[in-house]
């Protein structure tokens, strides 16, 4: 278990040491931005979108009583997407799209001898392939989880005032009630942080494949549950800290 | 000239690569023959340094490679070609982009004349207009092609091909062969080829090193070859229905 740590962080380090022109990386960390933010932007739209929704009309179903105001079904709904929702479930979603894309692919560079390839012409693989990766990833997450965030408070305004569960009125005064603008950055402190965990993560779990495309799956595998393993640890030490 | 000196290397107490020494001549095509999981990949790993060795040495034109610093080793690195068993080619990048990915990174030659030189390259492999084909798209003999044309871009002291005709019919094979040869005699280059085809063995061989269970047991080239008085090397060379036919 240590060992892995040990060998996780050297790997980290390795990221930083040897690097190319910051031209090269430039131009990559732009492709990776496309890849991990851009591709992903569906995929947030919709489940951020649905769970507003379920989250809305599940608050209304366990909240009926008289002396409870509608508007506090909005209130949840903000708090949770913007605290839980909008970063930690996002963020589990991403670790199975992104993460296993980063290590699926990773793992096939490595067991066509294309990472080797980069190394016998003198070229740091791991920081070329990686570092832009996890660059893109820190700096995607924090968009997605601000779009997750507005795409989930909307899911729940649709869903409550279609089905008549309260008004746009009584809804927008819940999401402005009591509202504590450090829960957005939290939102975004937690998107930064599971960026960086998912990204580096999945990258270790791929560059360090042997073998053929039975242990790519494996690698893509683990890629994904551990990252959600360190994501939901990331989330309680997050939660610990910052509220 | 590439030399290496007791290389030794074992995975998990199993010893891979015992005590292996030779030279390899500038010009020549040297070849390392065996059977499989003799350990030819492992010593052309060694060379590259892409697995590090317990033992030995290497040295190119008598400067030492292994130990040196990361840094110090890249003017080494800039003189080699590899041509992967697969071709090794990055899937994202069109044909001619991967070519010219040597230049890009390790050059800082003006675009043009890295346009040109890639379609010089890919000329000399005999690939011209399928520079905007993606690696997907291309045949496994063209692959080879190509990891054989980015492999001479940075005009290399030394080339190194892994397998160059496996997954390869005779034909291909044949022609990848007296593409490697033409290539070393023209530009001097110092060639080591891993094999255990004997249609290479007999066609190009200048020198062949024959490792038989981790340990170098002959060494020659390809007119000494077939008389060998060694049982393993004549298992290995007869294995062929062709050649044993030849002996009679």
């Amino acid at each position: 278990m240590f060992s892995i740590i040990g060998k996780f962080f050297i790997f980290i380090g390795s990221l930083f040491i040897r690097r190319e022109s910051s031209r090269v990386y430039w131009k990559r960390f732009i492709d990776e931005c496309v890849s991990i933010g851009i591709g992903s932007v569906n995929i947030i739209s919709i489940v951020a979108l649905f769970i507003g929704a379920v989250v809305c009309v599940q608050t209304y179903a366990n909240l009926v009583s008289p002396i409870i105001p509608k508007y506090i079904v909005s209130n949840i709904v903000r708090d949770m997407t913007l605290l839980e929702l909008s970063s930690t479930f996002m963020c589990v979603v991403l670790a199975g799209k992104v993460g296993s894309n980063i290590a699926g692919e990773l793992g096939t560079m490595r067991i066509t001898e294309q990472i080797d390839a980069l190394e016998v012409m003198g070229i740091n693989s791991a920081s070329y392939l990686v570092l832009p990766k996890v660059l893109a990833a820190i700096f995607t997450f924090p968009l997605l989880a601000i779009l997750s965030g507005f795409l989930g408070i909307m899911g729940g305004y649709l869903a409550g005032t279609l089905s008549g569960i309260l008004t746009p009125e009584q809804y927008i005064y819940g999401i402005r009630f009591s509202f504590i603008p450090f829960n957005v950055t939290i939102a975004i402190i937690k998107s930064i942080v599971f960026g960086f965990l998912i990204a580096t993560i999945s990258a270790y779990k791929g560059f360090n494949t042997k073998g053929g495309a039975l242990e790519v799956g494996q690698a893509s595998t683990a890629a994904v549950t551990n990252s959600c393993i360190a994501v939901l640890i990331a989330d309680y030490l997050l939660a610990e800290l910052l509220t | 000239m590439i030399e290496i000196k007791n290389i030794s290397k074992a995975f998990n107490g199993r010893v891979v690569l015992d005590d292996i020494s030779g030279v390899f001549k500038k010009g020549e095509t040297s070849l390392v023959i065996g059977a499989s999981g003799t350990g030819k990949s492992v010593l052309l790993k060694c060379m590259l340094d892409l697995v590090q060795p317990e033992k030995g040495k290497v040295l190119y034109d008598n400067r030492e490679f292994l130990n040196q610093k990361e840094e110090d080793k890249k003017d080494i690195r800039r003189e080699m070609g590899v041509l992967f068993q697969g071709g090794a080619l990055f899937d994202s990048q069109t044909v001619h982009q991967n070519i010219q990915f040597p230049l890009d990174m390790l050059t800082n030659m003006p675009e043009s004349e890295k346009k040109d030189r890639v379609e010089f390259c890919l000329q000399r492999v005999g690939l011209e207009g399928t520079g905007k084909r993606m690696p997907s798209e291309i045949s496994g003999g063209m692959k080879k092609r190509v990891g054989i044309a980015r492999a001479i871009v940075m005009n290399p002291k030394y080339l190194f091909c892994d397998e160059p005709n496996s997954g390869l019919d005779p034909l291909t094979s044949i022609k990848i062969d007296e593409l490697i040869k033409e290539i070393t005699d023209e530009y001097k280059i110092t060639t080591v080829i891993i094999t255990h085809d004997m249609n290479s063995v007999l066609s190009i061989g200048d020198y062949i090193m024959f490792l038989y269970k981790g340990k170098k047991v002959w060494e020659g080239d390809s007119q000494t070859i077939l008389s060998s008085d060694i049982k393993e090397l004549d298992e290995f060379v007869f294995s062929n229905h062709a050649l044993k036919k030849l002996r009679g």
